[in-house]
């Protein structure tokens, strides 16, 4: 088949470690661009010269012609500037999109570095911009949400997601202890990564299923917290990859898929969009389910990582919760799930929460994830979740052998 | 502070001005021979450009639902729990809503449900909520 042939690679990695008050002074996005962008490059150990991609979902200073602005800003010519809006696939949609365009010989090295702070200077002149509690719906005119959805409080994630746990009871029952097993693993991940919010903060079962009903099946414990941070990547070609400091993560496979934008509107609630994505990209990297060493899965909710690990095909449609019992998901365990304890237990850092994923991949087959790392590394399975897991990015990883 | 009420447009008043007479009117496109929600242009797949208005007795089936307990915005914060809904209609579309006059532990996927249509006071607008049908 068409597609990558695994010669762009991650070469360097940044993630700001994740805090509920940043201790930091406020910084504009631009600001945060320019520091991961830094820290990205640095930690390849290449000159900032070899960049000339730049991949972004936006600059909160300037609501268009975001790349040309970080171009100027960041004093870096470009031959390839994206911007990608896929919500929480963004980061991984951005990944693949630069791999094609280092493979394809329009650029050397490709910035996708994202921002992940709310904290930003306040001018005295102009007012001040209110965050809206429309979140990713939008109540403007014209706008199917604002017409079909808010008017009756299906706004935010909680509600749609809990609709899809209610609908995945229904059709193939539920075991609220086994999905809480994900957010205890996933903790105990993050108890061995020190830039986790929740380090040192171990949970049970029991705490998850005794923490509040937000949303009828979902516990808080089962959500994430909104965290201050910020994270990327560096990619780049073959001859860059040989000059830089660590073990270079190819971008071996991928697959996108997106299919609405409100779950009401969904053929199928419970086959999402990543079933077609991850097959694709399996493909594509000529490697099996049973090659991959840790799998880093977009976790706004558990019942997330459970129906990706299902439509991903790591087990069977339906077979999730059995699975999910028999299976230990540390970095210790048989199968090795978010072992920086992904966005529930590291922390979402807005739209850079996408990111996380992909940094918890390539930093586990770089072999650098310390006292969390996974033996043998080799081939990590990434994904990126947008909306109510309704636009989804499979990622394939992998080390030379 | 209120729930933001829908504001029709050149699209979708034909569905609120019917919504008001308490009669559910959405679109149907003859050459897929299937009911489409919410109103468009052109048809959804084909973008054919047969799409006409037929009325529907709104009857269906709870698709699924959840129970808030935390509101999903500021609006809901005196309104809780919200029991909100998705109605698979028997014409074949899926609609959002919010059931009414049930209990939360009674509340069944699958269960047949009915309309009820709320008119907004002093808006002018009705809205399209769903209760347990009854048989």
């Amino acid at each position: 088949m068409t597609g990558l042939r695994g010669e762009a690679a991650i070469v360097g990695i940044a993630e700001l470690p994740a805090e509920k008050k940043q201790s930091a002074p406020p910084s504009f996005t631009l600001d945060q661009y320019a520091r991961l962008a830094k820290m990205v490059i640095e930690d390849a150990g290449v000159d900032p010269g070899v960049v000339n991609g730049v991949s972004t979902h936006g600059i909160a200073e300037s609501t268009m012609f975001a790349p040309a602005t970080l171009s100027e800003y960041l004093g870096l010519p470009l031959d390839f500037g994206d911007r990608v809006d896929l919500g929480g696939a963004t980061a991984a949609g951005m990944v693949w999109r630069a791999a094609a365009a280092v493979e394809l010989g329009q650029c050397d090295a490709v910035l996708v570095v994202m921002p992940g702070s709310t904290e930003i200077p306040r001018s005295e002149t102009k007012p001040g911009r209110t965050l809206s509690w429309f979140g990713a719906s939008s109540n403007n005119y014209g706008s199917p949400q604002a017409e079909f959805e808010i008017p009756y409080g299906n706004v935010g994630q909680n509600g749609p997601y809990a609709q899809i746990a209610q609908r995945y009871g229904h059709e193939f029952g539920y075991d609220a202890a086994a999905l809480a097993r994900i957010a205890v693993h996933q903790r105990e991940n993050a108890c061995a990564h020190p830039g986790a919010v929740f380090h040192g903060k171990p949970i049970t079962v029991d705490d998850v299923l005794n923490s509040p009903v937000i949303a009828d099946p979902i516990h808080m414990l089962e959500t994430v917290m909104r965290v201050q941070g910020g994270a990327g990547v560096l990619i780049a070609n073959a001859d860059v990859a040989r000059a830089s400091r660590h073990r270079p993560v190819w971008i071996k496979g991928f697959g996108e898929h997106i299919r609405f934008k409100t779950p009401t509107y969904a053929d199928d609630l419970l086959r999402t969009p990543i079933a077609r994505a991850a097959e694709r990209a399996f493909a594509m990297a000529g490697v099996s389910r049973s090659e991959v060493d840790m799998a880093s899965i977009y976790d706004c909710y558990t019942i997330t990582v459970l129906m990706t690990l299902e439509d991903a095909g790591f087990c069977g449609k339906g077979e999730g919760m059995t699975w999910l019992t028999d299976h230990d998901l540390t970095f210790r365990g048989d199968f090795p799930v978010n072992t920086a304890g992904g966005q529930l237990s590291y922390g979402q850092a807005g739209m850079a929460g996408g990111m996380h994923h992909v940094v918890d991949g390539a930093r586990q087959v770089m072999g650098r994830a310390g006292e969390a790392q996974v033996a043998d590394c080799n081939t990590a399975f990434v994904t990126g979740n947008g909306g109510i897991m309704s636009e989804q990015v499979a990622l394939i990883l992998g080390g030379d052998r | 502070m209120s729930a933001p009420l829908p504001e029709p447009t050149p699209v979708s008043q034909p569905f609120w001005d019917t919504l008001r007479e308490h009669r559910i009117l959405i679109q149907y496109s003859p050459s897929t021979s299937r009911y489409v929600f919410y109103p468009r242009t052109l048809a959804p797949g084909t973008l054919a450009d047969d799409l006409e208005w037929r009325e529907i007795d709104g009857a269906g089936s709870l698709y699924t639902f959840t129970v808030a307990h935390k509101p999903t915005g500021p609006p809901w914060a005196e309104r809780l729990p919200q029991l909100l809904a998705v109605v698979e209609w028997d014409a074949g579309p899926k609609v959002s809503t919010e059931l009414v006059d049930v209990e939360p532990d009674d509340i069944r996927i699958g269960m047949r449900v009915e309309p009820v249509f709320v008119d907004v006071p002093g808006a002018g607008v009705t809205l399209l909520k769903y209760r347990p049908a009854h048989v």
